[in-house]
């Protein structure tokens, strides 16, 4: 174990918890030294405390209001690097039964200074890269996925509810997420939000996904597809047919809906 | 009731057995079917017993895990009742029985944090931490009375303001309650933790959840032949487990069906963003069943 001490967060809504584990790590910091960089009463706290810090583990409770714990996990678990994670819970027999289905490490409370510096040791023996969560755990442990996509402008944290966004779209470097209220840049490739919510959005065109839900009806148009990015290939061979696109709920927007797409938009239409 | 060790009575499986008069137990065991039978409730006890302690660590969080205790409590009234023959009305034991089954456990995911809170405390403010511990205490003596008894309107007040009390010190401010008990009937009389089970009810799914919560607001009061009270707390959809919290509300119903008939209700209504609860009880001033 290297003699750095190990940059903490602890995350946890009940002050006199978070009190707690201040006094264990002390009680504990001849046999793992660690630093506490940051605190945080929630999810949505723990991110933006999170931001700008280099941590090597999160000591994170899992009830908590806003974003609980497992939440806040798939967040930090797409960090690079990720911080290894060390769930503290009262009592929940379902996390509990998953934490030790995946190998993940977790404390019960009231937390016992022996087990915390032995989860401690573990995160200092990993090490840098090699620690960091497990994706197919935290499927396990959350199979809905993240409930808000994470848009960082200037510093600051935002979250859009993940149900708000009516469609993904990728423009050059960047995938932006349009909800009825605005438009947010996000971090994630628009690849990845569709393995991730592909049962929430369908892809309209190689550029765009847009939420199933959100699709009012669809009408003749795109004629200007090159703007969309869809221009060229076999799709511009057949330029004299029509072209369809999709009117959304909420926004005056039109999403263009590609030939190679529509088939399965048509058929989501219909049904 | 016979006299009971005070450690056996929180297993109301062991409570309802020591309730058999002790008198003529041995002759009464000389006979071979009554032998049977008493063997057959024994064995039953044990492992009524034995399941619930191990189901004990692996229930949801909640009046759940009261609901358990109902099954081989009701087997074991069941079985004394017939073993009794008419030394003592089936339905007098059953609902002893059934009482003792409903009564509120301490919920675990209370009981961790709480003791986890008051962990957090003791080097800081060792005062602070010595109350709590007493309020846990007193919280644990009221669950191990004897379900029967009925308490004053009074007596239940302050074992909730105790057990808030203690909430407070895991969520401070977040936690805002308002009492109105001016018109509070001083003599009347109700079972035991009918209203503290629903307090933490409404801290568990109308304040934990909520970064600011509004508050719990309760109210006793007068109503004629009748006693009302009413607790509302804030409400998200969504934020309230229903199952459990329908079960938490099927055992207090149940519980006053037992002590009051049809004379008493418990109704509940969602109003925006409050969750309302009506109790009407009539206005007794009995203490026991």
């Amino acid at each position: 174990m290297s003699a750095l001490p190990l940059r903490l967060m602890l995350v946890d809504d009940e002050a006199p918890a978070r009190a707690r584990l201040r006094q264990l790590l002390e009680d504990v910091a001849d046999a793992v030294p660690t630093q506490v960089l940051a605190e945080a009463a929630d999810g949505v706290e723990a991110l933006e405390r999170a931001e700008h810090l280099l941590l090597d583990a999160v000591l994170v409770d899992i009830r908590m209001p806003r974003m609980d714990g497992l939440q806040l996990a798939l967040h930090l678990a797409r960090r690079a690097p990720a911080p290894a994670l060390i769930f503290v819970t009262a009592y929940d027999r379902y996390a509990v039964k998953a934490f030790e289905l995946c190998a993940l490490d977790y404390l019960l409370k009231p937390v016992r200074a022996q087990r915390l510096q032995e989860a401690l040791i573990r995160v200092g023996r990993q090490g840098g890269a090699a620690r960091g969560l497990d994706a197919a755990a935290l499927q396990t442990l959350a199979p809905e996925g993240r409930r808000h996509l994470r848009s960082s402008e200037r510093g600051r944290v935002r979250l859009i509810p993940v149900e708000d966004v009516l469609y993904l779209k990728a423009d050059q470097r960047y995938v932006t997420a349009r909800t009825a209220s605005g438009e947010y840049l996000l971090e994630d490739s628009l690849a990845q939000l569709e393995a991730e919510f592909g049962a929430r959005f369908i892809r309209a065109h190689r550029n765009c996904l847009v939420a199933r839900a959100a699709i009012a009806g669809y009408e003749r148009g795109g004629e200007g597809e090159g703007s969309e990015g869809e221009a060229g290939g076999a799709e511009a061979a057949n330029e004299a047919e029509p072209r369809w696109q999709l009117i959304l709920r909420g926004i005056p927007d039109r999403v263009a809906a590609s030939r190679r797409q529509w088939p399965q938009l048509r058929a989501l239409l219909k049904g | 009731m016979a006299e009971e060790d005070e450690s056996i009575r929180q297993f109301p499986d062991a409570a309802a057995m020591s309730a058999a008069p002790c008198g003529g137990w041995r002759e009464w065991l000389e006979r071979p079917l009554a032998r049977g039978l008493a063997v057959f409730a024994a064995s039953e006890a044990l492992v009524g017993l034995l399941a619930l302690m191990l189901r004990w660590g692996g229930l949801e969080p909640g009046l759940a895990a009261a609901l358990g205790w109902g099954g081989a409590g009701a087997a074991l009234a069941l079985a004394l009742s017939l073993a009794l023959g008419a030394r003592r009305p089936p339905s007098e034991a059953l609902t002893e029985a059934r009482l003792m089954a409903l009564t509120a456990r301490i919920r675990p995911h209370f009981l961790f944090n709480s003791l986890n809170a008051v962990l957090g405390t003791i080097r800081g403010d060792p005062r602070r931490a010595e109350a709590a511990l007493e309020e846990l205490a007193e919280l644990f003596r009221a669950q191990m009375q004897d379900p029967r008894e009925l308490v004053s309107l009074s007596e239940e007040i302050a074992l909730c303001r105790q057990y808030l009390d203690l909430e407070r010190l895991r969520l401070g401010e977040r936690l805002q309650v308002q009492w109105d008990v001016a018109n509070c009937p001083p003599d009347a009389t109700m079972p035991r933790l009918i209203l503290q089970p629903l307090l933490e009810n409404a801290v568990y799914h109308g304040i934990e959840p909520l970064p600011a919560p509004g508050p719990i607001a309760i109210r006793l009061a007068s109503a004629g032949p009748m006693v009302l009270i009413e607790l509302s707390n804030p409400f998200r959809p969504g934020h309230v487990h229903a199952q459990g919290n329908r079960m938490a509300l099927a055992n207090i119903r149940e519980r006053l069906q037992l002590f009051y008939g049809q004379a008493a209700s418990l109704n509940v209504e969602v109003k925006g963003d409050r969750y309302q609860l009506r109790i009407v009880l009539p206005h007794r001033r009995e203490t026991a069943l």
